[in-house]
């Protein structure tokens, strides 16, 4: 069993990962001077813009055109001398640039991190067009490409961080709302490690990104109604902590997945791997569900579409139903 | 035909009624993009109104017009015009962007109210405008489509990939009207990454490519009614002010995509001679 990370104590605070993402880049300029940074027209909602005005001569703003800016990426990699980090909203650095990212970037192997900000529901008010559900599923069916989705801005920070010494292409899937910070200060982000943040053996519910909030939100409403759940946080997708999916399969019987994504190709689709490998047990999987999303305040959209703490509890409890 | 004055006139009342449902809309929202669409409401009211064969009877017709707003954040004024010409309820647009709204924040096709297609994606439009325009031929219909772009928009590879067959297939029944503004969210388009001029490009290109200023109407009539009957797909550079009609608003990148505050929101409206 691997240990809890320290959790936030004392007043919840609440700040976005694409701003701990920001914060992350500017102190990475600082600190090398191999990092480069390309946009696409996006840098104050991305947040490079902070890097951008401190580092004016490696920054690159494309404007939009999301497919070119990967493209370059790419070329400028391929010559060994700089890490560049290329962000956009998590639909367009995906959607528009898949092909680039997997032909010029992820076949040649080269150092490209994938910033992407706004994924998911939480985007919020931009509705469906904006609302990227499908990148987890993208980025993770190509080969060498590293999927992680940071539960908030501890992580996010640690992330981006740790991603410029992880060799090849590494993709970070960031959010734009405001959402509880979880992890304490001291958090080290391993590249392939997810954590338990809280014991419990009835079932494990795994999340990622925003959900990892509430699934522990749900913990509490099942632990009230005498459901002992842990809570893992698998903030890399890929590659995928099979080690500890294994053991919470084989250690609580009941695995449920969270994510703020289709669950074709996602997280769900990842751990269902992992568990048929190992252990196979009786599983769910909350998440989207074969449809878009829609315009609406992002609390509101996890609500409506069963993502938030209550949403899990009453599948959870559902799950324990197919529990022998 | 030229516009009698007192079309005019009323053409330039309903662009500023518009404008007045733009600065609701987005401020009832609380979010959204009020800058694009009020640069653009003065080449969309005269499109709506006097160009587009688009309206509550025929929308079921698979011969008349189609529109693509390639641009889709600027949804607000489009929402507008759809009210205007009776294809939603004026009430309605004060749902903008609210959960089970029918007025997404970026378009979505929903053929009865006259949302030919679902936009968001900058880049996307115009080969969707250039596919329904081969759809009017194809089909045996004198159908014309319109699409907008931008300047921001123009910065997409797809949109000349698009302007490339569009020529090439001789779509003279497709229309893009371009709102540049010089502006995108980053800060002024030129600085960010200057597109240059699109009328060359359009014209190297092989279309019937032209600059007009985006606020006259009547030169703006007098375009659209040319481009009925040209041989090889149209572009109108349409050089508009983003904001327009709303001082603090105008020529500013900043306006792009935020809500006016309340305050903010009565000087709009005291500016555009609307009761607050
Ligand atoms: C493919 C894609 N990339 C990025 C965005 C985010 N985005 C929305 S509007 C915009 C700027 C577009 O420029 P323009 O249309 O000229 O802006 P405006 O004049 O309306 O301010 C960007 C980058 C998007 N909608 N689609």
């Amino acid at each position: 069993m691997t240990l809890s990370p320290p959790l936030a104590t004392g007043e919840v605070k609440k700040v976005a990962t694409r701003a701990a993402y920001g914060e992350a880049l500017l102190a990475l300029g600082g600190l090398r001077d191999d990092v480069v940074v390309f946009d696409a027209d996006l840098s104050g909602s991305t947040k490079t813009k902070a890097f951008g005005q401190a580092y004016p001569d490696r920054f690159f703003n494309f404007g939009v055109a999301e497919a070119n800016m990967m493209g370059t990426a790419a070329g400028l990699a391929s010559l060994g001398q700089q890490v560049v980090f290329a962000s956009s909203f998590a639909m367009f650095a995906t959607g528009k640039a898949w092909e680039q990212l997997r032909q010029c970037v992820c076949v040649p192997n080269l150092n490209v991190k994938v910033c992407a900000t706004h994924a998911g529901l939480t985007v919020g008010e931009d509705g469906k067009s904006h609302q990227m559900l499908e990148d987890i599923t993208l980025m993770r069916a190509i080969p060498n490409m590293k999927v992680i989705v940071p539960a908030d801005a501890i992580e996010a920070r640690a992330a981006v961080l740790a991603a410029v010494d992880i060799p090849g292409p590494v993709y970070i899937r960031l959010s734009r709302a405001s959402t509880r910070v979880i992890l304490g200060d001291d958090y080290r982000f391993e590249l392939g490690r997810g954590n338990v943040l809280r014991e419990g053996t009835d079932l494990a519910i795994c999340a990622c990104g925003v959900e990892v909030a509430e699934a522990l939100d749900a913990a509490e409403l099942l632990f009230a109604k005498g459901i002992d759940a842990r809570v893992i946080n698998l903030s890399t997708i890929d590659p995928m902590d099979e080690e500890l999916v294994a053991t919470a399969a084989r250690e609580c019987g009941a695995i449920l997945t969270v994510e703020e994504h289709q669950i074709r190709g996602g997280l769900g689709d990842a751990v269902a791997q992992a568990v048929v490998k190992h252990c196979p047990v009786p599983m769910d999987m909350v998440g989207m569900d074969g449809e878009f999303g829609q315009s609406g305040p992002p609390s509101d959209l996890l609500t409506h579409y069963g993502l938030d703490a209550n949403g899990i509890a009453a599948r959870a409890q559902k799950l324990l139903q197919r529990k022998g | 035909m030229t516009l009698s004055s007192e079309r005019m006139q009323e053409l330039q009342a309903i662009a500023q009624q518009v404008r007045v449902d733009i600065v609701s809309m987005v401020h009832a929202a609380k979010c959204g993009h009020p800058g694009g669409p009020l640069g653009m409401a003065d080449f969309m009211t005269v499109l709506f109104m006097e160009h587009l064969n688009l309206n509550a009877e025929n929308l079921n017709d698979l011969g008349r017009d189609r529109f693509v707003l390639g641009n889709g954040h600027t949804c607000a004024g489009y929402y507008a015009l759809l009210a205007a010409k009776n294809l939603i309820p004026h009430e309605e647009l004060l749902t903008f962007r609210k959960l089970g709204s029918r007025l997404q924040g970026h378009p979505h096709r929903t053929p009865e109210m006259g949302i030919d297609f679902s936009t968001g994606s900058l880049g996307t439009g115009l080969s969707a405008a250039a596919g329904m325009a081969l759809g009017a031929r194809l089909n045996g219909t004198t159908a014309h489509v319109y699409c907008t772009s931008s300047d921001g928009d123009s910065q997409e590879g797809q949109i000349w990939e698009a302007a490339t067959s569009a020529a090439h297939f001789e779509l003279s029944n497709l229309t893009v009207i371009v709102d540049f503004n010089n502006i995108q969210i980053d800060g002024k388009m030129r600085d960010i990454m200057n597109v240059r001029d699109l009328r060359a490009k359009y014209d190297a290109f092989g279309w019937n490519a032209i600059d007009v200023d985006g606020h006259d109407m009547v030169a703006l009539d007098q375009v659209f009614s040319e481009t009925r009957n040209a041989s090889k797909p149209t572009a109108i550079i349409a050089h508009t002010i983003i904001g327009k009609g709303v001082g603090f608003m105008e020529d500013k990148s900043s306006w792009h995509g935020v809500a006016p505050d309340d305050d903010q929101l009565a000087v709009a409206l005291a500016g555009l001679g609307a009761p607050g």
